[in-house]
């Protein structure tokens, strides 16, 4: 039986890898919303690579943190998206 | 033999998942404009990350089966992860492909833009007032 | 007097499942169950105008039931079969886009909230905009059917399938 720690570290650097191909379409994105979308696939990839931390550690308050990290960079696209959006809030 | 095949169903899901992820990073780099990158970074990375904390759900529940009561806090805060992404992903989209479409964002190659008739006026509307602003 | 049984209810769920494994009363401790009613009680005095407002359709568990076939049988087959589209229009590029509207026939919010949600994780599709008063979704098409377009309109079995039955089955 391989061990799961292993596996984890490795899958972890391939989302690195994800996450350096999201970052380039935040630096070259010619409109705001391309950069907005970039951010979004950026923070749903940081959520399951945190989960994977928790269960790379047997930590549970990772998988904690990663919860309200998902709900609040919802409210946070939320309000980028109203802002470019313009008119009253 | 049960931990095996269990562990083998571990490493494809986690296969699955990361391949979806990769297929949404180079969706971003590929596609020509907002809406179709849309397509690529929410579908894609909604459908990884079920199957990456689908992977985790399984761990804990065989760590709960070996008699670990970590295992259970482990599988039900990760379901709680999981309804966090799929709740809150599609909506950030819509919010994002909105805010595209009334800031003045084209679709590049449209066939048919059936919102242009709809968004026109105001976009019209708020250049004019930008306009007599300066 | 039922929308804030029902808030405190739903509060205490989700309060218990965040806090497994805390003690030996089951999986949790004496002090955070009490704990957990009193403050499921506040939230749900404070929120129950705004979580239930004079529907009480979907107490009934038998549309629970449905939501849940529904989630996993066609759901998630439409779901798989959307990355595999995607894939295959990352890598050839073959792509030609337009927004349409559809009509769907549906009064609640809670129907047009869940077939929005549904269009934008499924085959080619992404709801971009909606008209409130005529409950009209506006929808990204990532490879436009040309013969089936009406002006700017398509019927809705074209873009999402049998998805309306099945909002309508359980909303309605």
């Amino acid at each position: 039986m391989i061990d799961y720690f292993n596996v984890y570290i490795i899958v972890l650097i391939a989302l690195l890898i994800c996450v350096i191909l999201a970052i380039i379409r935040v630096v070259l994105g010619p409109t705001a919303p391309d950069r907005i979308v970039g951010l979004d696939t950026i923070n749903t990839i940081v959520i399951s690579s945190m989960v994977i931390f928790g269960a790379a550690f047997r930590e549970i308050i990772y998988i904690d943190v990663a919860i309200v990290y998902a709900l609040l960079s919802f409210i946070s696209t939320l309000f980028i998206a109203k802002y470019l959006e313009g008119g009253d809030f | 033999m049960l931990g095996l095949i269990i562990d083998i169903i571990v490493y494809i899901f986690l296969i699955i998942g990361v391949f979806f992820s990769f297929l949404a990073g180079f969706g971003l780099l590929r596609f020509p404009d907002v809406y179709t990158r849309l397509h690529a970074g929410t579908k894609c990375t909604t459908f990884g990350s079920i199957f990456i904390t689908g992977s985790v759900i399984i761990l804990g529940l065989k760590m709960w089966y070996l008699g670990s009561a970590d295992g259970s806090v482990l599988a039900i805060h990760t379901a709680g992860a999981l309804i966090a992404i799929l709740l809150t992903n599609p909506t950030g989209a819509h919010a994002i492909a909105r805010a595209a479409h009334k800031s003045g964002v084209k679709p590049v190659g449209a066939v048919v833009d059936g919102l242009d008739k709809v968004n026109g006026k105001t976009i019209k509307y708020q250049k004019e007032k930008m306009e007599e602003k300066k | 007097m039922i929308a804030f049984i029902v808030t405190s209810i739903l509060c205490f769920v989700i309060y218990l499942l965040l806090t497994t494994g805390s003690g030996t009363f089951g999986l949790w401790s004496l002090e955070e169950i009490l704990l957990g009613i009193i403050l499921s009680l506040i939230t749900g005095f404070i929120t129950r105008k705004i979580f239930i407002k004079k529907d009480f359709r979907m107490l009934n568990p038998i549309r629970w039931l449905i939501f849940l076939v529904y989630i996993i049988g066609p759901f998630f087959i439409g779901m798989a079969k959307s990355n595999i589209d995607v894939a295959y229009r990352v890598i050839t590029g073959k792509i030609n886009p337009g927004i349409v509207k559809i009509t769907p026939d549906l009064k609640t919010d809670l129907g047009i909230t869940l077939l929005a949600n549904s269009i934008t994780l499924t085959p080619g599709t992404l709801s971009v905009d909606i008209d409130e008063e005529k409950n009209n979704l506006y929808i990204h098409w990532i490879n436009v059917d040309e013969k089936k377009l009406k002006g700017d309109t398509v019927e809705t079995k074209y873009v999402c399938g049998n998805f309306e039955k099945w909002v309508r089955r359980i909303t309605e």
